[in-house]
């Protein structure tokens, strides 16, 4: 049993695995010949010049994923972490009200490496990422919706964008 | 309308959609009859010639109880003494350290008995073998273990006086070979091809597009993550469970790993009904449980996707819920979805940090623990089950005046001393294990341990001790899910949590085993006018008002001191 269960099975799925878009290693996306990091895996984006990613509790670190684990009432939590998330978005995105920020660039996510951003998300910083890389609003937006990737089938959970995909897109569109 | 509902809806339609074919192919399998994975049969009987083990000897209810207690000993010791110098041991790519003894004896257990709490980290506290050969083992034997004792179960209540129940090892082996290994199978193949890792390559290290230094932890998770969600395991390849993009890349392998949480557990409520030929029955225990399930879910995903009231206090909008703690590709309802089918059954994977998740949703997510029975654990679900029908039969028994009967056997006081015992455990565990954890934080809050009980909670107030009666509830009903920011791997949690877990694993296997046994052997009384049908609305009723009362009664004060009282403070 355990030689079937613990030896045989896995090692036919890694078979299987090596037929796969990243052959099991997992799906690395690649700018200038240079690997840039997992298609999957999200990474942290601090530089004015990207559009950035969800704050992370772990960092973005992708040996040590994880969530902050914050409860919903937690004084600390909100007066300071997300308070201070706030300021810090509205400070660098001078343009923005605070009432258009979506809550997701102010919270976590559940793994530390979400690699996504709801299309809301990503455009509030479009006019940001437009003005420190001398391109046009509208190039930027447009280049956010190339990159929104429908819900399932188109009927089935949110619409998102992949950052590293985006960003990836981004410096290609400067050179 | 809304495609997050939309999906929500998919995700259920298609479980049902499934387990009604998979329930009547149980009951081929278990019944003898031909089915389309007879070619398994030459494996099955390879293993039973090199075990010495011969399938046809039969057994009744006390040879059942002993021989599982037995391998699930030696399983203990295998594991236990694995993850203790895993350190020692081959395919450690990322030189992970072995568990410290404490740590050992809580993973063992928590695996062993199918709860698959977590109290190290995926990518830091085991290694590719453990995770393979010890945990990944576990996950398909403990399944088996819950299936082989239900229909031990659903034999007893099919033959008239026997007290032979056919043979454990049989049931066990031919659970994994014609059931568990099979339908994993289809579902690692699907993630592989979606993204999540299967190869045995360690940790990758690049650099990122602004310049950082990325480690990122790897792994053969696919196989794994297969039947941690269809044996209601729950315990996943990387430390945040389905939340992590490669254990759960996209939408549609979240579908896949929903739908196998509540797969099986559903499918065995039809199985009876084939099995035994009472398909009304089967419906009505369905019934039942549908609209426990249905009334956590509708306030579960109402309350995430209506947002944190106190984020927006602070300002800012939230057009997608509350994300705390969830990732952006499955959003909020599907992340409350996902919370209840996980606590329903005793699953415990998770795909959002349940830990910040709204008041409602964590008094859901308990409560679905501390009922543990709306569809339950693989196998144990209807075993608790069980326990509550004997209870009904016995009031309304009572209440019209009659001995109370049950699939023509009459209930009497031994066995109502038993369902009553097994239905106060859980209660008993949980609430003695958190009115302990308390006193102690009260009490010694400095006391000398390697982590000191002052440092064990990650938020304050009400949810603080949310924080505590969740691990109890998880613990006891052998789900795995965790309120994650409590400190767990630390000597109090991982003792505690342990004895709790072993308790409340094998007391309720064997409490129904025995009273079905029992009944197998006593007069078969033929239906007629007088007997108290169980097979109607009726009864339904009847039983699904004894599983509130029982856990309301229980549990209602507790509730209210956490995720009640932090409820009503969110203005």
């Amino acid at each position: 049993m355990l030689v079937l269960l613990s030896g045989v099975y896995p090692l036919v799925i890694a078979g299987i695995g090596k037929l796969t878009p990243g052959h099991g290693d997992g799906v690395i996306l690649t700018y200038k010949g240079r690997q840039v990091g997992f298609e999957n895996v999200g990474q942290k984006f601090t530089k004015v010049q990207y559009f950035w990613s969800r704050p992370s509790a772990v960092d973005y670190n992708a040996a040590a994923s994880g969530g902050s684990n914050k409860g919903p009432t937690n004084p600390d939590y909100l007066n300071k972490d997300v308070k201070g998330r706030i300021d810090t978005f509205l400070k660098y995105n001078p343009s923005v009200k605070k009432a258009d920020i979506p809550a997701e660039l102010v919270t976590a996510s559940g793994s530390g490496l979400d690699p996504d951003l709801s299309p809301a998300g990503a455009k509030i910083q479009a006019a940001r990422v437009a003005k420190v890389r001398g391109l046009s609003e509208q190039q930027v937006l447009a280049l956010v919706d190339a990159h929104t990737e429908q819900p399932f089938l188109g009927l089935f959970g949110p619409p998102k964008v992949n950052v590293l995909k985006l960003n990836v897109a981004l410096d290609e569109l400067k050179k | 309308m809304n495609t997050e509902y939309l999906g929500v809806i998919l995700m259920y339609v298609l479980t049902v959609v499934l387990a009604i074919p998979l329930g009547r192919y149980i009951a081929k399998v278990f019944n003898g009859e031909k089915t389309w994975l007879d070619f398994m049969a030459p494996l099955e009987r390879l293993i039973f010639r090199f075990s010495g083990i011969d399938p046809k000897r039969e057994m009744n209810w006390k040879q059942h109880l002993k021989a599982m207690l037995t391998i699930n000993c030696l399983w203990l010791f295998y594991a236990f003494f694995s993850l203790l110098f895993q350190g020692h041991l081959p395919m450690n790519p990322d030189k992970n350290p072995g568990q410290t003894p404490d740590l050992a004896f809580n993973t063992a257990i928590s695996f062993m008995t199918n709860t698959n709490l977590q109290d190290y980290s995926g990518e830091t506290g085991v290694t590719y073998f453990t995770q393979s050969c010890v945990l990944m083992f576990l996950q398909f034997v403990s399944a088996a273990t819950g299936i082989a004792a239900v229909l031990v179960v659903f034999k007893a209540m099919r033959d008239k006086v026997t007290d032979k129940l056919g043979n454990f090892w049989d049931l066990l082996v031919r659970s994994v070979t014609r059931l568990l290994l099979p339908l994993a199978f289809v579902v690692a193949i699907i993630l592989a091809f979606n993204g999540t890792t299967t190869s045995y390559e360690g940790k990758a290290t690049l650099m990122s597009l602004q310049g950082d230094t990325l480690h990122v932890s790897r792994g053969p998770a696919a196989a794994m993550i297969a039947i941690k969600q269809l044996g209601t395991n729950g315990g996943g390849w990387y430390g945040p469970n389905s939340a992590h993009p490669l254990e759960n890349p996209n939408y549609l392998t979240n579908i896949v790993e929903n739908v196998s949480i509540i797969l099986i557990p559903i499918a065995l409520v039809f199985a009876l009904g084939y099995y035994l030929n009472r398909k009304k029955l089967a419906w009505v225990i369905f019934g039942v449980m549908t609209i426990g399930f249905l009334v956590m879910q509708v306030t579960s995903i109402n309350a995430e996707v209506n947002g944190n009231p106190a984020i927006a206090h602070l300002g800012v909008s939230q057009p997608t819920g509350a994300m705390e703690g969830k990732e952006v590709r499955f959003g909020p309802a599907a992340s409350a979805y996902w919370g209840i089918c996980t606590t329903v059954t005793s699953n415990g994977s998770v795909n959002a940090m349940h830990d910040s998740m709204q008041p409602l949703s964590g008094l859901g997510q308990m409560f679905d623990m501390m009922i543990n029975a709306f569809y339950g654990g693989v196998g144990v679900g209807y075993l608790n089950f069980y326990i509550f029908i004997i209870i009904a039969v016995f009031i309304s028994g009572l209440m019209v005046g009659r001995t109370p009967e049950f699939m023509g056997r009459k209930v009497e006081a031994r066995e109502m001393k038993i369902a009553s015992l097994t239905a106060l455990l859980h209660p008993f565990l949980i609430l003695v294990g958190t009115a302990l954890s308390c006193y102690i934080l009260v009490h010694f809050p400095n006391i000398n341990w390697a982590e000191k009980p002052s440092a064990w909670l990650n938020n304050p107030g009400y949810h603080g001790f949310s924080e505590m009666l969740y691990q109890f509830s998880s613990s006891s009903a052998n789900n795995g899910s965790g309120f994650e920011g409590l400190g767990d791997n630390s000597i109090f949690w991982n003792v505690s949590a342990g004895i709790v877990m072993i308790l409340a694993r094998f007391l309720p296997i064997i409490g129904p085993v025995a009273i079905a046994g029992i009944l197998a052997n006593k007069k078969f009384i033929p239906e007629s006018a007088g007997t108290l049908k169980t097979d109607t609305t009726t009864f339904g009723v009847m039983i699904f008002a004894v599983i509130i009362i029982i856990a309301a009664l229980s549990f209602f004060p507790s509730l209210a001191l956490g995720p009640l009282a932090e409820h009503f403070s969110l203005k």
